[in-house]
């Protein structure tokens, strides 16, 4: 049997302890189990990291002979696209992301935040509101994308669009429209914001959940009102989590594929308003990967696409987790 | 215009349900102005929940349901006239475990002043007459922007203490509030608190009995939701009417 006996020891001024002697022989099948479980762990969780590191190789390799021949600022910086005359300048669906992307989250992230606060500290109806959200996060994102097309593009060109351009685009041009088909940022934008806006505000709302029930106590014990208390207590305590939800977000937002070139316009250019069509890096590797691949570079281009999504999504969840640092360095650490 | 009489809070057949449990069976007690009050007696008698029901805390909890009246200086804090914000300023809570909010020691102090409307000018006074109150602000003195959760336990709980009295309450409700600490740093809650009694009238629970023979004027027993006996804790510790508070007293009940 190898249960652990206690022996008591004397040391030598006489104290007596306890303690535990470890058997020897770890034999049998339980142990082989606990050896196969905790490497089988290890090895699943190490492969995953590794994951990254083979996609990045992958299309780093693919991607070389563009980069070879081209330097990556010009490749980033330059605006035109004339794969046939070997040009390949990715400023346009660059551009095109951070647009679509910047409005989605624009838009979600208060919408999200508040939403959030409402579940998590104002209603009881949590238990029965919470699946609901979770649900919306579930629906496949080409009925985003098509509900985008029936909904929101009309109501963008029939509505949003000339309201826009009639008050505020006066003024300012981003405001202004001379696309009459509603397919652009802003459709694009908006159908992006409904489906990141479940996953930012479960998150957020789980966090703000989080906050232990003292500390709200504390804050309404000195005579806080209720929103004094979200504001400057739940909200500042969950922070880090507000931020890291946010960038989660933020990583959806930027590779969405389908729903966004769905409704976007697919039109290479710079946008300059609001209302123009655009064309985002992942609706330009799926509209066109497996086609006119007889164009030379034209495979290696798209490859660079690729790698400059993950770029962004890894330089931005890598900037997150060090601000999140210097927020909170036992939780983030 | 409130009458200060000696009385300060007044329990007025207060009756409290926690879910279906009838957790508070018709209270009434007179809480002397300026004195220290403790609430002893067994676990899960209710003594937490009635002291939350004096500045309406218990009505975060969705099964909680009150009736009757709190009246502080004769006015009713349940009545629905009665701002919620301005019972808690005027009768402040010490939690039992230190809960230091999410910022600086120095905003720690200042976050109730600056709720009620004190300009940011004179703060670094506020702050430093408060931390000064408690016997805080030599060892924070140098670090009053470092976070609040950086700070021992028994510094945490000071320092909770200080922001409690910084909202000039008049009442201080204490839950338990030296039970979290070590032993050093509770003596020196006690004896801040002993002191705070010349200025404030302070409640405190505790299922210490010690600690309530060394602190308490005056003093509730509860049992099973029912005020046993109440009365000036001489009375209360030396000559108990009640056979249940003489039980209790000597160990074998709670």
């Amino acid at each position: 049997m190898n249960i652990v006996q206690p022996r008591i020891l004397t040391d030598r001024i006489g104290t007596a302890r306890t303690t535990f002697v470890i058997p020897r022989n770890r034999q049998g099948w339980r142990y082989w189990k606990d050896a196969i479980a905790s490497q089988g762990m290890g090895i699943s969780t190490f492969a995953a990291c590794l994951l990254i590191v083979v996609i990045a190789g992958a299309l780093l390799d693919r991607a070389w002979p563009i980069l070879s021949v081209e330097s990556p600022k010009a490749l980033v910086t330059s605006e035109t696209w004339h794969p046939i005359k070997g040009q390949f300048g990715f400023w346009p669906f660059i551009a095109s992301s951070l647009y679509v992307t910047l409005i989605a989250m624009a838009l979600a992230v208060p919408a999200a935040l508040f939403s959030a606060m409402y579940l998590a500290e104002y209603t009881r109806l949590r238990g029965l509101i919470k699946p609901l959200v979770d649900l919306l996060a579930s629906i496949p994102s080409v009925v985003y994308g098509l509900w985008g097309v029936l909904f929101v593009v009309p109501l963008v060109r029939d509505h949003i669009g000339p309201a826009s351009n009639d008050t505020l685009g006066q003024i300012i041009p981003f405001f202004a429209t001379n696309n009459p088909t509603g397919y652009g940022l802003l459709a694009a934008g908006f159908v992006l914001a409904i489906m990141v806006f479940p996953f930012v505000m479960s998150v957020t709302e789980e966090v703000f959940h989080s906050v232990p029930q003292e500390m709200r106590e504390a804050s309404l014990a000195l005579g806080a009102t209720h929103w004094e208390t979200t504001k400057a207590v739940v909200l500042r305590k969950s922070l880090p989590g507000v931020i890291a939800a946010v960038v989660l977000g933020f990583s959806r937002a930027f590779g969405e594929t389908l729903a966004v070139l769905m409704v976007v316009g697919n039109v290479v250019q710079v946008p300059g308003s609001l209302f123009d069509a655009a064309y985002p890096l992942p609706a330009l590797i799926a509209n066109n990967y497996g086609e006119m691949m007889s164009i030379p570079l034209y495979d290696s281009a798209l490859m660079t696409a690729a790698l400059m999504l993950l770029i962004v999504v890894l330089t931005f969840n890598i900037g997150a987790r060090l601000v999140l640092v210097r927020l909170n360095p036992e939780t983030a650490a | 215009m409130t009458i200060r009489t000696a009385t300060h809070l007044s329990i007025r057949n207060l009756d409290v349900w926690y879910g279906g449990q009838h957790a508070l069976k018709d209270i009434n007690a007179d809480i002397p102005r300026h004195q220290i009050t403790t609430i002893v007696g067994p676990s899960g008698c209710g003594k937490t929940t009635l002291l939350k029901s004096l500045n309406r805390l218990s009505e975060l909890n969705t099964q909680v349901n009150v009736s009757g009246q709190v009246l502080l200086d004769g006015i009713d804090i349940y009545d629905p006239a009665v701002d919620v914000t301005e019972v808690r300023t005027r009768i402040g809570l010490l939690a039992q475990k230190p809960c230091p909010l999410p910022m600086s020691i120095y905003d720690n102090i200042a976050y109730g002043p600056r709720i009620h409307g004190q300009k940011n000018g004179k703060m670094d006074d506020v702050v430093r007459t408060h931390l000064q109150d408690v016997e805080l602000w030599d060892e924070v003195k140098h670090r009053l922007k470092a976070p609040a959760t950086g700070l021992s336990v028994g510094q945490q709980q000071r320092l909770c203490l200080a922001r409690a009295l910084a909202v000039r309450p008049e009442v201080l409700l204490c839950d338990e509030s030296t039970s979290a600490l070590d032993p050093i740093s509770a003596r020196a809650v006690e004896r801040l608190l002993d002191r705070l009694k010349e200025n404030y009238t302070v409640v405190m629970v505790t299922h210490d009995l010690a600690q309530a023979r060394r602190l308490a004027d005056y003093v509730l027993f509860i049992w099973l939701g029912e005020v046993v006996e109440q009365g000036p804790a001489r009375h209360v510790f030396n000559q108990p009417r009640e056979p249940r508070t003489r039980a209790y007293l000597a160990g074998e009940i709670g």
